[in-house]
This record gives structure tokens, C-alpha cells and sequence, in this order.
């Protein structure tokens, strides 16, 4: 083997990790403001994300059907309308069901999850059992040669551009808009923003809506990686929570720090051993560095 | 004073008397073999819910890992029958005859290191009491030292259910895989099989069940149950008092794991295998529903919980495949926000107040500030804890009930 070859394989192997990155950290994203922020535990995140890889999958089969001149096109209009239609969702949510339960987090969880099982057989009943996906634009399918032996998949280099993308459209929209002021005081100190004449519950809504239009957005964006299936949302739910949380609640800044640093040490992990103990020893290491650090990487100065 | 106390003891005790006499003489009269055996294996499901009623109801502290204990505790059972099961006689058309069969499959020429003490059934049975209740205590000892509750508590226990699945399914090799552990057939000779084991395991089941319940019971009556109940709902004042709140809750999370793998392991008897569908995230939040639904204060409603769930489960799945996740997602929803106490807070308030005037009980000391994890106590739910209160009064230092003044 040769020095390139080690290189290639050196840089294949970290664009791997940068992938997995870039998913952890779009699942987490959205979490991150509707746990992180405002501390709502939504066991039905995962299926928000499965909401928007289902919408790109009906915006692909409509093209075809209606507008196959547009094919090549429909991705990024697919994605808004991802996000819209998650957003739009979260929005109703919030106020038939999560507004009730803000003072009780453990309870907000089992409703949350049985709203996650309504969603599943909704969709099942809706898409059918079986795993779908939609039909991809040219442009996002093969791989980027830079140079000899070394491939680059076009797919990896699209969400990690996305997930740049919506990162920082998140951190501008917390800490350079008025909506970021006004979630940043409500997290900070309820009453307080109450009496400064901030409608919270209104903030509330906004938010929570958000994060799930992120989640839909995330969920859009693995179309591009794997199929969707009625239960895909349950698998990400787990990973999503440790994300956020293992980067400390309340951090934007430690979750993309997380994301990372669960990320290369499972893709690392998994270049020495199986895939599964490479995921059992990543968990292992978060659990127990959790159980030293409960506070997460990055603790936020407000604790609930 | 005196024959308050007696009444509110027998009173305490009346309920668990009906289900008793329900599971131990209604059910095996009424019911054929096989919905016997049915009602047996939901039955090992309500020990899950039980040790929740006192870690989440009393403690207020929400485990989403129970499939965990529960799973440990019926592999460690499967492997004692599996090893029982693959003598060198009958497996002697393996390549290697003498170890189970999917280690065979898996190209494993000997038996690990680790499963040679589930050869012995008085090692075994030690090992599904104590291993589960060991990683129990190194979890829970790390986190509630930290003053971790609440919902990280929640997750990390959901990420704990992750490894262990993602482990077994991955070592297939030593745990069977996804298909789990199957073909098991003896206990040092006696076979599981038959009819008539199939109803001496039921009764055992079933006395089993309700001697937890009744140490449950006694825990709650005593000092120890009112600390729990204290520490859930004003957790500072109780340290402030000069207990160690940690140990307390470490202490309920314990006896939670504990009956969850006393459960585990009769499951395995009963069902006869064990698979890693039981241990995953979907369970252990299942087995959550079936204290909710009976009443999250009440320990004989969480075995009703747990066979009204069940029945419904097996009903609707078998008539309405469709209907049947929507169904639970109405259960989930309602019993959070229509009647967070269950089935004994219903009972409480609805059918009670029919049966004559039994209001008069003293309705002393009801918590009116609901902390954040514990529902809003209404005076309705607290059927239980008032069996406790009363009699806990003199031993307690004032800060602990005085919250309701």
C-alpha cells in the first residue's frame, strides 16, 4: 500500500466521520431548541423528521407524475415545503397537547410518545408499510474525484452543506433576532419576561414549531442517505436526545461539539471493529461520561 | 386513634386480598390452560409495574430502562435452561456438541468463560436477583449521587435499554441474537412443558407477585414510604432534614430492577424464551403505561394496568391491527392529561364515594403543591400514602408534612 492510499483512505474515512456528523447534528438541532431551550422532552421528534423525508418522497412522486421537465429541480422547494408542513404541524401540536404539560416534563414525555405511535400508523396507513424513498435529482447522486482513488459521495457533501446551512441559520435566529431575545429571556427567567411585556406562551409556540420545522428539514435531508419507513423516526430518537444532551442542554455550541465527538468516535470505532460494538462503546462512553459530567460537555448557566 | 390506624391498615390490605383471591382462585377456574398461561405471562409484566409504582409513583423518578432488568433477568434464566437443554446427548449433531446450538451456528467451539455459572440453578437464581440490581445500583448510585433526576435520569436509562439491545443483537454468537434464547425445556429435570407444570408455574407466578406486593406495601407503610413520598415531592426539605436523599432513591430504583428481573426470570419459565424484543426501548416504555393506566400510587392497580393493557393489546392486534397503535396512543395521551391517576384514582373518585360514605377517613396532610414530576396530589389518588401518613406522624420531624399548612 502506498502513501496516497493511506491518505485516501485517511480522508475517506474522515469525510465518514463528517457525515455522520453532519446527521447527528441536524437530528439534534431541532432537539436542541425544543429540549435544550425550552426543556420539552418530544419523544415524537423522530417522527417529524420522518414527516419531512415524507414530504420530499410525495414532492418526487408528484414531479414525475405531473412535471418531469422539473425533476432535476424539485429538491430545494421540497425541502421549504418540509420544513413548512413540520413547522405547521409542531405549531398545532403545541397547543393541543404540549402547553398542557409544561410543568410536567416526565408527563409531557409519555404523551409525547404516544403521539409518537399515532404518527407511525398514521403513516403506515398513509404510505403503506414498506420503506420508501423518492426518486433523487442527478445532481446528488455519484461522487465528487478529486483526485485518484479518492471518492467523495455527493450525497455526504449535501448534507453536510445543509447541515452548515440551517446550523447557522439557527444560531443568527437565537442570538441576532428579536425571536432568539425573546426565547433566550423566557428560558432565562419566565416571570421576568412575562412582566417585560414578552408574550411566553406565544414564544412558546413559535419555538416549539421550530425545532420540529428543523426536524423536518433533518428528516428531508436522509432522504438522500437511506429509505423512509413508517418507524424510521424511532430510530434516531435515542441518538438525538444523547446528542443534545452529552453537549449539555441549553448549549447550541456543545451540541455541534457532541455531534462531533460522538461522530469520529464511532467512525473511528467502526474502522476497528464491528459496526454494532462500535455503537455499543460510543453509547457506553457517553452514558458514562454523562454519569461523571451530568451536566453535559458545555453546561448552560441556568439549570432546571 | 388506635382503630383508625387498624382500619386504614386492613383497608390497605383488602385490596390486595381481592386481587389475590382474583389471580389466585378466579382466573385458574374461569380460564383454559392456554389463556392461563397468557394471563401468567402478563402477570411477570406487572412485577415491572409494581417496582415502578414505587420507583416513579413513590419515588418520582421516571425509569425508561426497566426492559433492561426485566431482559437480564430472563436471559440470565434462559441460559441456565438453554445450557440444561444442549446436554452433549442431545446436540451431539453439532460440530461441537455440548453448547447451545446458536453458539454452534456461530462457528463458537466452547462454552465462554462467563456462562459457565448458569450450570448451577443456585447460582443462577442468585445471579437474576443480583446482577440486575447491581447495575441498578452502579447507574443509579452515579447519577442520584450527582443529583441527576427528572428527565436525564429518563435518558440515560433509555440509552442503557440501547446498548443492551444493540449488544445482544450484535454478540450473536453469545446471546442468540435477535432470535434470543428458544428451545428451553427443563429445570434440573422437570419439564416446563407439561400442563401441569404450565399451572404449578402459574401459582408460583401468582405468589410471587403478591408477596412484592405486599413488601411494596410494607415499605410504603413504613418510615421508609414516607420518606420516599417526602423526597418526591419537596426532595431539599427532606435533605435538609439530615436524610440522604440519594440513598433513598437509589435504594427504589434497586427494588424496582429487582422485581423487574424476578419478573423476567418467570417470564422465561412460563413463555420459555427469551429475546431481545423484550429488552429494547419500545417495551421498557410499555411497561411505563401499565403503571400509568393502574394508577401510578396504586400497586394493585398497576397489576390490573398491566392485564388491561395486555388484553386489550392481544384483542385489538388480533381483530384491529390497524386501530390497535392508535388506541395506545390515546392511552398514552389520556392518562397523562384526562386522569393522571389511572384506574385507582378513577376508582378513587368515582366508585368509592357509591360505596358508602368512606370519605370520612381523615384527609389529613394532602400535599396542595404539586412538585414538577409529580402529578397535582389530589386529595383522590392518595388513597395509599394516607395509610402511611397518619401512622408515620409522631416518627417524622415536622418540615417533611407540613406543606400543606
Amino acid at each position: 500500500m502506498s502513501l496516497t492510499d493511506i491518505m485516501n483512505i485517511t480522508l475517506m474515512q474522515g469525510f465518514a466521520g463528517l457525515s455522520l456528523f453532519s446527521v447527528l447534528l441536524l437530528m439534534g438541532l431541532g432537539l436542541a431548541i425544543i429540549f435544550g431551550q425550552m426543556g420539552v422532552i418530544n419523544m415524537a421528534h423522530g417522527e417529524f423528521m420522518t414527516i419531512g423525508a415524507y414530504t420530499i418522497y410525495m414532492f418526487s412522486s408528484l414531479t414525475e407524475t405531473f412535471l418531469p421537465g422539473f425533476a432535476s429541480m424539485y429538491f430545494p422547494f421540497a425541502i421549504v415545503a418540509a420544513f413548512c408542513i413540520a413547522f405547521v404541524f409542531g405549531w398545532f401540536i403545541e397547543w393541543a397537547l404540549i402547553r398542557h404539560l409544561y410543568k410536567r416534563p416526565l408527563d409531557t414525555l409519555l404523551a409525547t410518545w404516544g403521539l409518537s405511535l399515532a404518527m407511525q400508523q398514521t403513516f403506515r396507513s398513509t404510505f403503506g408499510a414498506r420503506e420508501v424513498s423518492p426518486t433523487l435529482p442527478d445532481w446528488l447522486l455519484g461522487s465528487w474525484a478529486p483526485a485518484e482513488g479518492l471518492d467523495i459521495p455527493i450525497n455526504g457533501l449535501f448534507v453536510l452543506a445543509l447541515t452548515a446551512l440551517v446550523t447557522g441559520g439557527v444560531l443568527l435566529a437565537l442570538y441576532r433576532s428579536r425571536w432568539g431575545l425573546r426565547v433566550r429571556a423566557t428560558v432565562a427567567n419566565r416571570p421576568m419576561a412575562n412582566a417585560t411585556g414578552i408574550n411566553t406562551s406565544r414564544t412558546d409556540r413559535l419555538t416549539f414549531a421550530i425545532g420540529c420545522g428543523i426536524a423536518g428539514v433533518a428528516g428531508a435531508a436522509f432522504t438522500t442517505i437511506g429509505s423512509t419507513g413508517p418507524t424510521s423516526g424511532s430510530l434516531y430518537i435515542v441518538d438525538a436526545f444523547l446528542v443534545v444532551t452529552f453537549g449539555g442542554a441549553g448549549s447550541l455550541l456543545g451540541t455541534v461539539a457532541s455531534a462531533f465527538g460522538i461522530a469520529q468516535t464511532q467512525s473511528i470505532a467502526e474502522f476497528f471493529m464491528t459496526g454494532s460494538m462500535a455503537k455499543v462503546l460510543t453509547l457506553m462512553m457517553i452514558v458514562t461520561i454523562l454519569m461523571l459530567r451530568p451536566q453535559g460537555l458545555f453546561a448552560s448557566k441556568i439549570r432546571r | 386513634m388506635d382503630s383508625i390506624k387498624s382500619w386504614l391498615a386492613r383497608s390497605g390490605m383488602g385490596s390486595v386480598l381481592i386481587l389475590a383471591l382474583i389471580i389466585i382462585v378466579v382466573f385458574p377456574l374461569t380460564m383454559d390452560l392456554f389463556r392461563l398461561n397468557l394471563v401468567g405471562k402478563y402477570l411477570t409484566y406487572a412485577f415491572v409495574a409494581v417496582g415502578l409504582v414505587m420507583l416513579w409513583g413513590y419515588g418520582g423518578v421516571l425509569s425508561l430502562g426497566q426492559g433492561v432488568f426485566f431482559g437480564l433477568g430472563g436471559y440470565m434464566m434462559a441460559m441456565f435452561m438453554k445450557l440444561e437443554a444442549s446436554d452433549p446427548e442431545t446436540t451431539k449433531i453439532q460440530s461441537t456438541p455440548g453448547i447451545p446450538d446458536f453458539m454452534d451456528w456461530n462457528q463458537i467451539t466452547e462454552l465462554p468463560l462467563w456462562w459457565e455459572p448458569f450450570r448451577h440453578l443456585p447460582l443462577a437464581l442468585l445471579a437474576v436477583l443480583l446482577i440486575p440490581t447491581l447495575l441498578a445500583f452502579i447507574i443509579s448510585f452515579a447519577m442520584f449521587r450527582r443529583r441527576v433526576g427528572g428527565v436525564y435520569f429518563a435518558i440515560i436509562t433509555q440509552a442503557v435499554c440501547l446498548i443492551l439491545t444493540v449488544l445482544i443483537v450484535g454478540q450473536q454468537g453469545y446471546t442468540g441474537g435477535v432470535n434470543g434464547i428458544t428451545d428451553l425445556k427443563t429445570i434440573l429435570g422437570w419439564d416446563t412443558r407439561t400442563d401441569e407444570a404450565k399451572y404449578i408455574l402459574y401459582f408460583v407466578n401468582a405468589g410471587l407477585l403478591i408477596a412484592s406486593i405486599l413488601l411494596c406495601r410494607w415499605i410504603q407503610l413504613s418510615k421508609l414510604g414516607t420518606l420516599l413520598l417526602a423526597m418526591r415531592d419537596k426532595e431539599d426539605r427532606v435533605r435538609f432534614s439530615g436524610y440522604d436523599v440519594s440513598m433513598f432513591k437509589v435504594f427504589a430504583f434497586c427494588l424496582a430492577a429487582m422485581l423487574s428481573a424476578i419478573g423476567g426470570a418467570m417470564f422465561v419459565l412460563q413463555v420459555g424464551f427469551m429475546s431481545p424484543s423484550l429488552v429494547g426501548i419500545v417495551p421498557s416504555i410499555e411497561m411505563v403505561i401499565f403503571a400509568a393506566v393502574g394508577g401510578r400510587m396504586s400497586l394493585v392497580g398497576a397489576v390490573y394496568g398491566a392485564l388491561l393493557v395486555n388484553f386489550g393489546k392481544t384483542y385489538f392486534s388480533e381483530s384491529f391491527p390497524d386501530l390497535w397503535l392508535f388506541l395506545m396512543a390515546a392511552l398514552f395521551i389520556g392518562v397523562v392529561l384526562a386522569f393522571p391517576n389511572g384506574l385507582a384514582g378513577l376508582y378513587e373518585s368515582h366508585v368509592k364515594p357509591r360505596l358508602g360514605k368512606r370519605k370520612d377517613k381523615p384527609a389529613a396532610g394532602t400535599d396542595s403543591t404539586p412538585s414538577s414530576d409529580a402529578p397535582p396530589a389530589t386529595p383522590l389518588h392518595s388513597g395509599a400514602p394516607h395509610g402511611g401518613k397518619p401512622l408515620a406522624r409522631t416518627a417524622l420531624p415536622d418540615g417533611v408534612q407540613g406543606t400543606s399548612a
